[in-house]
């Protein structure tokens, strides 16, 4: 990881209350490149996308983008600083009263001026970038789950972004748009020179696409490295995580008395 | 037993946090959508998409209620007034009703089932689809873009609304006495246009419209920018715009009427 950082998290602490979330995350993001956050549900992954987007502030710690500590940012600086930046989400988040034109133009209305007819040609453009340019008049509830998806990710790249964050951009995806979709991240990674992170549990699918993954488990980063030093590795969580195991270092049981005692058992059959 | 004391006091101790910690949370959102409101102000057409919604397509049904309203009034009127032998003045109890009390009330309570319901079920799925939280993270407020032109849109509306209620009303009146009943056209009109002030019944009319208005929709955007972000959360934030908008008016309109019309005409 020695090009230019885009993003860096130095010493993340985020508590809910008194629960810690996330434990003393570091983290650099160069750019150009496609970033894994893996970790089993409810680890805190979302968490860390809202911390970088300036969605929540952290108890302790810093996000920095492009130099800029996000959470000392104001919200005038703030919005400014998501022109720059964009998310994906879990399901797309389209708006469904607007077509699937209007919501890739969306941005560009409210943020820029250009004339309508040039408007037109960039949606175009965005939208055959996934694929979707003859689907530009449909409105959202007719498009299917992996469609949605592409037409959130034309929308997210409407002002051509620095950073993009996916939020679970393959849960509940056939495997055919699932591949589409890993590619698509690939692709426009590379041709805009965007940093993008995906946020997931699908460690097939992002392996195949991305240049570096951290594993987060209990608040903390518990691994990180290449694919292949993933794929690789002998530890004995990513080990587990990877290879999909029901039992290891993430234990199977919820933690509990012993079996014997809540089933009342006398000590000599326990 | 005293345990259950504690526990019922401290259940009604934590309803009370809770409602003012809401009212907290509403006053603040209300100031928020005020100052935010010159974006809506701004872009103009897109208040005007939201009063066709929540305007234009509620007149289907505050017509039809109006007529009937104003037809119900124009018989029961009739009915009482024909034992005094006035029956000629049915066309100003008839107007007076309407452009005073009820073209206000049921237009608003009709518009906060209708358009209020509508407005709070909009917002709160936008808000369970993740859609306002993708508005925040492409950097445009969602209260400026999305809140204030609906508010808006409602506040306009609503006197409209409540106009279309009270004429369609004394219409109906007009077709049930005049028309069916056989009451003198003339002073059916004559005794109406004596009797109603421009500026006592039809301005304290339109001003009590513009109050309830400006409730009735702030609840609804209220209520669905609130709402938790679930189907269970949506539908309790549907319902509880109908009935808090609905105790709102009624409650309003008491404390509107005493002071527009105590001791006077």
């Amino acid at each position: 990881m020695t090009s230019e950082t885009l993003v860096e998290i130095n010493d993340l602490n985020f508590s809910y209350g008194r629960h810690a979330i996330l434990k003393g995350i570091n983290m650099t993001m160069p750019r150009g490149k496609v970033i894994a956050i893996m970790g089993g549900s409810g680890c805190g992954k979302t968490t860390l996308l809202r911390l970088i987007g300036g969605a929540v502030a952290p108890s302790s710690g810093y996000v920095k983008i492009a130099g800029q500590v996000v959470h000392e940012l104001s919200r005038d600086e703030l919005f400014q600083m998501r022109r720059k930046m964009s998310m994906l989400f879990q399901f797309g988040a389209l708006f469904t009263d607007l077509s699937v034109f209007d919501n890739v133009a969306f941005q560009m209305r409210e943020h820029t001026n250009l004339p309508e007819s040039l408007i037109r040609d960039l949606v175009l453009m965005k939208l055959n970038a996934v694929g979707l340019r003859g689907a530009h008049k449909l409105m959202p509830a007719e498009l299917s789950g992996g469609m949605a998806r592409r037409v959130a990710l034309a929308r997210s790249i409407a002002l051509d972004p620095l950073l993009i964050m996916y939020d679970e951009p393959f849960t509940g995806l056939d495997p055919i748009s699932l591949s589409v979709i890993g590619n698509l991240i690939r692709r426009l990674t590379d041709a805009l020179g965007m940093t993008s992170i995906v946020v997931t549990h699908d460690v097939q699918e992002s392996l195949k696409i991305v240049d570096y993954v951290y594993f987060i488990s209990e608040g903390v980063i518990a691994a990180h490295g290449t694919p292949t030093e993933v794929r690789e590795s002998i530890a004995p969580f990513v080990h587990q995580f990877v290879h999909g195991e029901e039992d290891g270092p993430v234990p199977f049981h919820y933690p509990a008395e012993s079996y014997a005692s809540d089933l009342r058992l006398r000590s000599s059959f326990a | 037993m005293p345990r259950r004391i504690v526990i019922g006091i401290r259940g009604i101790g934590h309803r009370v946090i809770d409602s003012v910690w809401r009212l907290g949370r509403a006053s603040r959102f209300f100031m928020l959508m005020l100052l935010k409101s010159t974006t809506s102000l701004r872009r103009f057409n897109l208040v005007i998409r939201e009063i066709y919604f929540t305007g234009v397509l509620s007149l289907i049904i505050i017509v039809v209620s109006g007529l009937f309203v104003g037809m119900v009034l124009g018989l029961q009127g009739y009915e009482t007034l024909q034992k005094y032998g006035s029956e000629s003045a049915v066309g100003t109890l008839v107007a007076l009703s309407l452009v005073r009390e009820l073209g206000p009330v049921v237009a608003a309570l009709l518009f906060a089932s209708r358009a209020g319901s509508a407005i709070t079920a909009e917002i709160g799925l936008m808000k369970a689809t993740e859609q306002l939280a993708a508005m925040e993270m492409m950097a445009v407020d969602p209260i400026a873009r999305v809140v204030a032109p609906r508010f808006w849109a409602g506040v306009i509306s609503m006197p409209f609304l409540a106009a279309m209620f009270s004429t369609v009303g004394i219409f109906g009146g007009y077709l049930v006495t005049v028309v069916l009943i056989g009451v003198d056209e003339g002073s059916f009109w004559s005794q109406m246009q004596n009797t109603v002030d421009f500026r006592y019944d039809i301005v304290n009319g339109v001003i009590k419209t513009c109050v309830f208005g400006v409730a009735v929709t702030a609840i609804a955007v209220f209520e669905g920018y609130d709402a938790p972000p679930t189907a269970e959360g949506v539908s309790g934030a549907t319902t509880r715009t109908v009935v808090t908008s609905s105790l709102a008016i009624l409650g309003l309109d008491f404390i509107l009427t005493a002071f527009m019309f105590r001791g006077m005409s």
